[in-house]
Formats: C-alpha cells, structure tokens, sequence
C-alpha cells in the first residue's frame, strides 16, 4: 500500500481462539473506516425456549450445557433466581461453599484464557503448544493452575465440565473432611504460583490504548463480587439486580446469531476489568499493592489490561477459596428442603467473563413458564465492535491486511469472548413494550 | 495409514455445542502438551490452529448439525479424514438443543428473535451419522476425556477402541457406590444409561439424568413403567428420558410414548 488512502476489505472467516464461531469483517473506504462487523453465527440453540415447562432441577441441570468453559456461573446464577421463587436463603455453609465452588470456575476459565487464548499473541505465537517450546514453565503453570480450578469443581460436583452437585438450596453432597484436606494443601501449595502469574502478566508487552467506557459490575458490600451484588458502574449506575431489565435493552442486529445490549442507550463494558476497576477496595491489601508494584495502574481504561485482571482475579479466587475452607466441616443437611411455588425470581453473578442475568417465571408445580438469560458476551458485543473501530484506526488502518487481522483479534480477546454462550435467545417483542 | 515419514494429523471442528466436550483436550494439562509434541493438531480453532480444509489422520467432531451450510462442511470433513470421530451428546445424538425437534422449532425462533428470517437454522438438530458415515462415537455430556485420548491412541495405533456401554448401574456395583433408587427411593435413569461418566450423579447422592445416552440393550419403557407405579407422574417420566439425550432411539421412543399419554390424559379430562 502506497499511500495512505487504502480501500479494501479484510474478511476473518474464523477467529481462533475465541469459545464458539465468529468472524471478522471491516470495509475501509479512502482510508476511513466505512463498517465493521463482529459477526457471530454461532448457530442458537433456543434454549429460553426448552427450558419451558421444566422444572427447577432440569432449569440446574439443563443451563450448563449453554457454556462448556462456564457451567458453574450459569447453575450459580439459575439456582439463585429460582431460589428467589421459592423463598429459601441459602445456610451459611452452602453459601460459603458455592463461593468456593465458583472461584474454581474463575481459576479455570482465567487460566485457560490467559495462557491458550491470549498469551500467545503478545508474545508471537499462534497457540500455546508453540508457546511452551519457548515458554515452557509458564505454560505449564498455567496448566496446572487450570487443572486446579478443575479440581475445586470436582470436589463439589463431581467433574468440572457440566458438574453434577447444584440442586435449589444447596448441594447433593457435602465433601468429606477428607477431599477438602486434600484440595486445601494444593491450594496452598500453589499460592506462590498465582502470585508469579501476576508479575509475569504483568510484564508482557501489553499495547497501550485508552478508550472511553462504562465498566459495569456487581459490588457487594464486603466481599469481591461472585456470587451476590448489586449492579453498579463508574458512571454511577447502582441498582438491585432486578431492576437491570429497565436499564438493558436487547437488539437483533442481521449479522449476528447475539443480541446486542445497551445500558441506557450506550455500549458497556462488562468482565474482569470492569469488575476490577469497581471492586479495588475489595482487593486484600497485600494483593492490592503487588498489583500497585508492578506498576500498572487501575482503575484502567487500556482494554489490554484485561489480562492482568484476569491473572489478579486467579489469585484472589485461589485465596477466598482457601480462607473459606479454612475449618472446614460438612454440613449435615447440604441443601435445604424446597417445595414448589409460583412467582418469578431474578439471579444475577459474575461470570468469569462478567455479569449474567437469568429471570424465571414458575407456575404452581414449579415448571419454567418463561425464561430470560442475559450472558456476559452478548453484553459486550456492542462494547466489542466499538472498541474494534477505535483501536484499529488508531492502530492504522493503512496497516496490511495480516497485521490489521491479528490486531483485531487481539482486541477480541481481550473480552474472552464466549460465543457459544452468547447465543441466547429471549422474546425479543416483549421487550419492546 | 500412519507410516514412520509423517507425524499423525489430527483435526477437531465445531458445529452447534457449548464447547465443553472440546475442554476435553483443553482441560488435559501436561497431556495436552506431550499430545502436541507427537502429532499435529491442524485444525483447532478454539485452541489456534485454523485449516479447515486440511487432511487428517483423526477429525474430532463436536456439536450437532444445526445450519443449512453444516451438511456441506461436514461431508467435506468426512472426505478428508482417515478417521471421524464424535465426540459428545450434540454430536452422537443432536444433544440438548434437538428438543426442538419435537417442537414447533419456527415457533420457538419467531418467538425469540424480532428477525427470524436473519436466523439461519434448521428445523432439526441431528446427529452427524445422519448426515455422513461415523467410525466411532463417544458418548457424554461432556464426554470423558480420558476416553477421547484412548481413542485417539488406539486409532494412532490402527485399531478402534473397546467402548463401555454397560449400564451406569454396573459401573455403581465396581466402584460399590449404594444404589440410590434401592436405598433411597430417589429415580435413577442409571439402569438405562451406559457408564463413561464413573456413574457420578448416584455417587453425588442423586438419580443418574442419562447424559451418557442409552446403555446396551437398555429398556426404557420398563424403567418408566416402574418410575410411574412409583408415583412419578407421566409428564415427569417424559421429560426425563426426552433430556440431553432426547434423540438417542431408547429414550426418544419411550419418552414419546410417555408424552403421549400426557396428551391422551389432558385431552380426556377437557372433554366432559
């Protein structure tokens, strides 16, 4: 290209390493950017509408499989909203444990991210096996930290893919004394690993690009928001989880199988950075200043950061579970008693990739009548192709083709986008009402 | 065949799933590692490499055949690989999301999206054998990883892998896990189901909900007949068997059969 007016188009018909199927499209027209697509035909599956006329265990059972890489957010958060119909409030210790519970997910899918999907790219590989012919030590701890995860949600639910132990009011099983000694000495023995990934992450050649957005949230009054919170941003958003529907409008837009969403009329963050820059205060403070010491600052608006969130998060995720476990007993009854009841019931946590919102209407026997889920990707998305038409021009669009693709995928990653969750599907005419 | 001049080839491509039967690669850890340094892995678009197009040795299938483009991929895929193999509930039985087929599934898209004409989406959710030829299907949801990586092995190796389908209720016996239906009187699909999971749900205090499909020779409408002189109503029955493995024959059948009779039922009590 020889001057600095380009036309022409770039097509990325497979993004890799992303979860599930989208592509890539920009036009650019005498050197401006004309229009850009995220392109999302992950093919729905309509699970809104299966979910009609089951009842709360399948609602459990049956919301996993919307996320192979998230299962335990979304059995976290149905359990919550239909625990809402149902009037019963978690004990303590199911309280406690599904805490735990989640943090391994947020160890895993952090872990997978960082290092399968992301790392790669800023220091020039196209996977992570070719990055451990360089890098062995680093990926492999990151397997192992992964692998760590995996082990937390086996121990409460059998198997860390579409895990086994959620039922409304708490679990099937208590995990003996015995598997939680065992769980609690790789935790700590891995702590130092955790804290090595920060500094690590921290030091790769993260691109700098400062953007405008809203970073949204859950924040919860003590604690660094997972299971429980409201949703606040830094905008000043701060409302219960049930109001979301009057600030969240959803669109179909033709070239993705997503809904777009909107907070009050504007594109929004949501994920690790977001929750990162409204949660500082709930950091520990031993963990808030290794993050100070390596000299990046937060709250962040460089979406590269992300990463380093990420990495923060694995190790506060490690840490509450070891300190929730601590004095550790099994509970003698893991889950209350329910019995069926009509009305409706909002549950909203924080999935790894941010916040995910379910409602659920029940009739008298305690079937679905309706369902709305509202995934962290589908949130994103318009965050997502807003910060694609900035960060590319500003990158240069004059760029060729194959540093401008890899520069758009970078992007992409940063919001670990999980397309097989975000195809989700909610009536949508309602809505317009 | 694998001849000494070349390392193995190994694909894994995507249809419609949530991606967990993936993880089971992804999730191996150092395995995960020791398998790319002895093969290689051409086309994994979730962990980097993309070549659809390529020729290899294994294609791991995930997901279900689910869009008006996704029979044409496939056969393409089936051209080029030595081996196909499913990996899955989606992929082996259509999965969860083939609940529309026995429904309106047009309704069910109009009812969700303001442009249903935008959606590209088949009426049914099918099975890959229904499209092209399989040479081994691995049940689960998810599948087990330790089985894909036997298989892929024993493939590697030019033979197929031994497959267990015996019930869950066996798998129960070895691992002396107490019977949760004998002992509890909870419902348990484990005597229809076949194991890969380590019969998990009875060892977690509750019923097996069939995720691994139809054991050998399993007879579902047995077992619903005894779910329902138990007290379990007929719509309780459906559903159960119409689940994650809705289309797998042995609980499509028995579980149409028993939403038949909801219906039957229903229609009696309208009418005066």
């Amino acid at each position: 290209m020889n001057d600095d007016k380009r036309s022409g188009e770039i097509h990325v018909p497979v993004l890799a390493r992303v979860e599930g199927e989208g592509g890539l499209e920009i036009r650019v027209r005498e050197g401006r950017l004309e229009t850009l697509k995220l392109r999302i035909f992950e093919p729905p599956r309509l699970f809104e509408k299966l979910l009609e006329g089951r009842g709360a265990q399948e609602v459990i059972d049956g919301v996993a499989r919307i996320c192979g890489i998230c299962p335990v957010a979304y059995q976290m958060t149905a359990v919550a909203a239909l625990e809402a119909i149902l009037g019963i409030t978690p004990s303590p210790w199911v309280t406690r444990m599904r805490r735990v519970m989640y943090c391994g997910e947020w160890l895993q899918s952090h872990a997978l991210h960082i290092h399968l999907l992301a790392a790669p790219d800023f220091l020039g590989f196209d996977s992570a096996p070719a990055m451990a012919t360089r890098y062995p030590d680093e990926v492999r701890r990151g397997l192992r930290l992964q692998g760590l995860g995996n082990a937390i949600m086996q121990t409460f639910g059998g198997r860390s893919v579409h895990p086994v132990g959620v039922c409304p009011g708490g679990f099937f099983r208590a995990p003996d004394a015995a598997a939680i000694a065992a769980l609690r000495a790789r935790l700590e023995a891995s702590r130092a690993e955790s804290l090595a990934l920060i500094d690590w992450v921290a030091g790769l050649p993260l691109p700098e690009d400062d953007q405008d957005f809203a970073s949204v949230s859950l924040r919860h009054p003590g604690d660094y928001p997972i299971t429980a919170g409201r949703i606040v941003s830094d905008r000043g958003l701060d409302i219960p989880v049930e109001a979301f529907e009057r600030h969240v409008k959803e669109f179909q837009v033709p070239h993705s199988t997503a809904l777009h969403a909107l907070l009050d009329g504007r594109p929004y963050l949501v994920g690790p950075l977001a929750r990162l820059n409204n949660n500082l205060d709930r950091l520990p403070d031993a963990l808030r200043e290794r993050l100070a010491a390596n000299g990046i600052r937060f709250p962040s608006r460089n979406m590269f950061h992300s990463i380093v969130a990420r990495a923060v998060e694995m190790h506060l995720a490690l840490d509450e579970a070891l300190r929730l476990i601590e004095d550790y007993a099994p509970a003698a009854a893991p889950h209350a008693e329910t019995t069926p009841r009509a009305g409706t019931g909002v549950g909203c946590t924080e999935a790894p990739r941010g916040i995910l919102w379910h409602r659920y209407a029940l009739d008298a026997r305690g079937l679905v009548e309706s369902a709305r889920i509202v995934p962290p990707t589908s949130q994103n998305q318009a965050r997502m192709e807003e910060d694609l038409a900035a960060a590319l021009t500003r990158f240069g669009l004059d760029r060729d083709d194959d540093a401008l693709r890899l520069h758009g995928e970078m992007v992409i990653r940063n919001y670990d986008p999980c397309i097989s969750c975000a195809t989700h599907f909610l009536d949508f005419r309602a809505d317009r009402g | 065949m694998i001849t000494p001049h070349r390392r193995p080839r190994i694909a894994v491509h995507k249809f419609s799933s949530c991606d967990g039967c993936q993880l089971a690669f992804l999730n191996l850890g150092e395995p995960l590692l020791a398998l790319a340094e002895h093969v290689d892995i051409l086309h994994f678009a979730e962990a980097g490499p993309v070549d659809e197009s390529a020729e290899a040795d294994i294609a791991f299938i995930e997901g279900s055949v689910a869009t008006s483009t996704d029979a044409a991929r496939l056969r393409g895929i089936r051209e080029r690989s030595r081996y196909l193999v499913t990996i899955g509930a989606c992929a082996t039985a259509g999965g969860l999301q083939a609940l529309r087929n026995l429904a309106d599934g047009q309704a069910w898209i109009e009812g969700v999206y303001a442009s249903p004409e935008d959606i590209d989406l088949m009426a049914d959710s099918t099975p890959i054998a229904r499209t092209v030829r399989v040479d081994l299907e691995l049940w689960g949801c998810p599948v087990n990883g330790e089985q894909v990586l036997g298989a892929a092995q024993a493939l590697l190796a030019g033979h197929l892998p031994y497959v267990d389908h015996a019930a869950v209720c066996t798998e129960c016996k070895r691992r002396q896990a107490v019977c949760v239906m004998v002992a509890q009187g909870t419902p348990c699909l484990g005597p229809v189901t076949g194991t890969g999971c380590g019969a998990l749900c009875p060892r977690w205090q509750r019923g097996c909900y069939a995720c691994y499909g139809p054991a050998v020779q399993a007879n579902a409408a047995a077992l619903a007949s005894y779910l329902a002189d138990s007290g379990m109503p007929p719509d309780e029955i459906a559903r159960r068997l119409l689940f994650i493995n809705n289309q797998a024959p042995a609980f499509h059948d028995a579980g149409r059969d028993w939403q038949a009779r909801v219906i039957q039922r229903s229609g009696d009590e309208e009418t005066p």
